[in-house]
């Protein structure tokens, strides 16, 4: 009888802890896909000037895979914003392009103006003069 | 390029030569030669070197609008979606 209350016990404490335990799950569906974390803290994919990711070294097959699709994703939501805005895509991916550059984290790599790769130091990164 | 070394040339070799004394009048005749020679020899280049920057500037200008404009709207989506960010 007392183990079958404990049991009791446990299961509603289960129960009152779970939505707890689930809560954040709509604020993981917000995060990054866990090869595409991986390969951008590595150098391995960086942020261009276009604004997409570009990739810094050749990717295996999976990696290619997620971020040509996010990508994809990126060229949805420019395009949505864009026409939204009176603009054209590439105007919104390459204003996009010169916040996410900023955005990047010190040993995350950036395409430079002139096109080449450059990790993020403690220093602003190098950007495009129409920058903002 | 060389015309302006023409110039320079012209006034270096006549300061040696003739040193102060009517070097004002020298000068100018040496200017006006080197004048002559310059848009004699570089009529082109002078023509076209304004005109390349003036089109590039023009170019960042009206897209440096565009961007600013779109800036804070970008800013915006980007956050809502950080999953592809």
């Amino acid at each position: 009888m007392l183990r079958k209350i404990a049991v009791l016990h446990l299961a509603a404490a289960a129960a009152v802890l779970a939505p707890a335990l689930l809560a954040p799950v709509p604020a993981s569906a917000q995060a990054r896909d866990p090869l595409y974390s991986a390969a951008r803290a590595k150098g391995e994919v960086g942020e261009q000037v276009n604004g997409y990711l570009g990739f810094v070294t050749p990717p295996a097959p999976e990696l290619r895979k997620v971020i040509e699709d996010i990508n994809i994703k990126r060229r949805a939501v420019y395009a949505d914003k864009a026409k939204a805005n009176n603009a054209t895509i590439e105007e919104y991916a390459l204003t996009s392009g010169c916040l996410l550059i900023s955005h990047t984290s010190a040993g995350e790599k950036y395409q430079a103006p002139d096109g080449s790769w450059q990790t993020r130091g403690a220093n602003p990164p190098m950007r495009d003069p129409r920058c903002p | 390029m060389d015309a302006v070394t023409g110039v320079v040339g012209t006034r270096m070799v006549e300061a040696g030569a003739y040193g102060r004394t009517g070097r004002s009048l020298r000068r100018k005749v040496a200017l006006v030669a080197g004048l002559s020679l310059s848009v004699g020899l570089s009529g082109c280049i002078s023509v076209k070197a304004p005109e390349k920057p003036i089109v590039i500037e023009l170019n960042i200008n009206i897209k440096q609008e565009v961007v600013y404009r779109l800036a804070g709207d970008a800013a915006q989506t980007i956050d809502k979606n950080a999953e592809i960010f």
